[in-house]
């Protein structure tokens, strides 16, 4: 019957123009979506020489592609952290006048055990495990 | 249809073939109300001037900018220290935008307290809102592109946001920064969303929104009745009016730019602290004291994705507003919304500034 017909046809049409906007927004999505670059894991670097940094001082050295926070507490004793801040990604900083890690953008600090003192943060830093070889300071993943 | 001026002079030439007394008609006919709050009606034309001022000032920096994080902060550099005017060009861009976003919000604030988002204005409400949230995304997309240390820690906190976002948070993240961390994938990116996303779905806005006022008219405030209620002629009265409004924005973008031009800072380096001081621009600084106010844990949520779930919350009441307006019986809640105006304005303004000062 030619309304059966007619049926059929405006399924076919809308079917048909539906599948092709589908076939090009799905690519499209895709595209947009940036692939998967794997890093190279990096457990362990070198954060430079001993006399680099005096004692009560901190640095931002690369650790892979991410930045880690060394500091010298005293003179043989050492820390090291992620430097991104647990709250919202920032880069932490270490005061001398507190004692303290602290982050710039929303005011959180952290102790030298890594563990959140105030603020927004949510978790710790992450601690590396730090060793002086030599006059070279060496920062590592812990096991 | 044959037009009706003489087809051998210029002027008749082009009126048969566009067609222009019937947009002259139209002009002819439409008016805006008079009374005493009709100063307000001129601030959505002043942010459709300073946009395309926007758009000016933007193609010329596109003719010297380079989107990379190894010549994006040295094309600025460039841009301002050895182009001639280039300082001038690119501080009026930036100026531009912060006052095409004050202009935006002031109009957005002034038609909800001229009770201008009644039906059957809902669409042009909703339009509106959505090229607010548009210009944001100019705005937050822009600031990245000089790649200087507070617009990478600025863009690193923005995406970081999205990421809280429950289920699909993570792949937002990654969408947005084109990779695990803002970085040159990141700058292209936001490149490609600032010169040609944006400004294509803003046009397509723009024109719907354009559509609607034409569509509606200029609305009146629920207090003015009666038939008989004072108009001009849109053209050229409040045209004119317009114009001058313009002259008069154009005055303080160009003194702003050329008494305060606009800074570029430091190039950014993602193996530095973000630096004593670091905040946001000014229309991004409540929600950014706000995330700093809450603490880590409430009861055992996380204090991010509260504030988050309290952002996204409060957009969406206000996105909804020409919706819970009015009551079922169709009676205007206009103290409410009033009451709602004047609280989110009092919160933008207070935690603004603390978070400016503090």
């Amino acid at each position: 019957m030619p309304q059966e017909r007619r049926t059929l046809i405006r399924w076919l049409l809308g079917g048909g123009f539906t599948a092709s906007i589908a076939s090009f927004i799905y690519p499209a999505v895709r595209f947009m979506n940036p692939p998967d670059i794997p890093e190279a894991s990096v457990n362990e670097v070198s954060a430079g020489k001993v006399q680099d940094l005096k004692p009560n001082a901190g640095k931002i050295v690369r650790f892979g592609s991410r930045p880690a926070l060394l500091v010298r507490v005293a003179d043989d004793q050492w820390r090291a952290f992620s430097a991104v801040c647990t709250h919202l990604n920032c880069t932490v900083q270490y005061r001398d006048s507190t004692h303290q890690i602290w982050c710039a953008c929303h005011n959180g600090t952290y102790d030298l055990n890594g563990h959140v003192v105030s603020g927004p943060p949510p978790a710790a830093l992450e601690e590396y495990a730090v060793r002086v070889r030599g006059d070279e300071v060496v920062i590592s993943r812990k096991a | 249809m044959p037009g009706t001026g003489n087809p051998q002079s210029v002027k008749g030439w082009f009126e048969e073939r566009l067609g222009l007394a019937s947009a002259r008609e139209l002009l002819a006919h439409k008016t805006v109300p008079v009374h005493s709050a009709t100063m307000w009606y001129y601030f959505g034309g002043i942010t459709l001037f300073l946009f395309v001022i926007q758009v000016l000032t933007g193609m010329l920096l596109l003719l010297y900018y380079r989107p990379s994080p190894t010549e994006a902060y040295e094309s600025v550099q460039f841009i301002m220290t050895r182009v001639q005017f280039g300082w001038l060009v690119r501080s009026i861009h930036s100026w531009s935008a912060n006052l095409m976003i004050l202009a935006a919000f002031i109009h957005m604030f002034s038609v909800v307290f001229l009770h201008a988002y009644r039906r059957p204005r809902e669409l042009t409400w909703l339009s509106g809102i959505a090229l607010l949230g548009l210009a944001l995304a100019f705005g937050f997309s822009g600031y990245l592109l000089p790649w200087n240390t507070i617009s990478y820690f600025a863009t690193k906190v923005g995406t970081d946001m999205a990421a809280a976002v429950p289920v699909v948070g993570q792949s937002l993240a990654r969408f947005l920064r084109g990779g695990n961390d803002v970085g040159g994938a990141t700058l292209t990116r936001f490149f490609g969303f600032h010169v040609a996303v944006l400004p294509g779905i803003t046009t397509l806005m723009l024109l719907v929104h354009l559509a609607m006022v034409q569509k509606h008219g200029m609305s009146s405030p629920p207090w003015i009745r009666g038939s008989n209620r004072p108009q001009m002629k849109f053209f050229p009265n409040f045209f004119l009016r317009e114009l001058m409004a313009w002259y008069a924005a154009l005055g303080v973008l160009g003194s702003l730019a050329a008494i305060f031009p606009w800074e570029l800072g430091e190039k950014a380096d993602p193996f530095i602290s973000a630096p004593a001081g670091i905040r946001p621009e000014w229309y991004f600084l409540a929600p950014f004291y706000t995330l700093k106010l809450i603490p880590s844990h409430v009861w055992k949520i996380e204090g991010e994705l509260l504030g988050l779930f309290g952002f996204g919350l409060l957009a969406l009441w206000w996105v909804a507003l020409p919706f819970w307006a009015s009551d079922r019986a169709g009676m205007a809640r206009t103290k409410l919304v009033t009451g709602a105006g004047v609280a989110l304005l009092a919160y933008l303004a207070t935690f603004s500034a603390l978070g400016y000062w503090r």
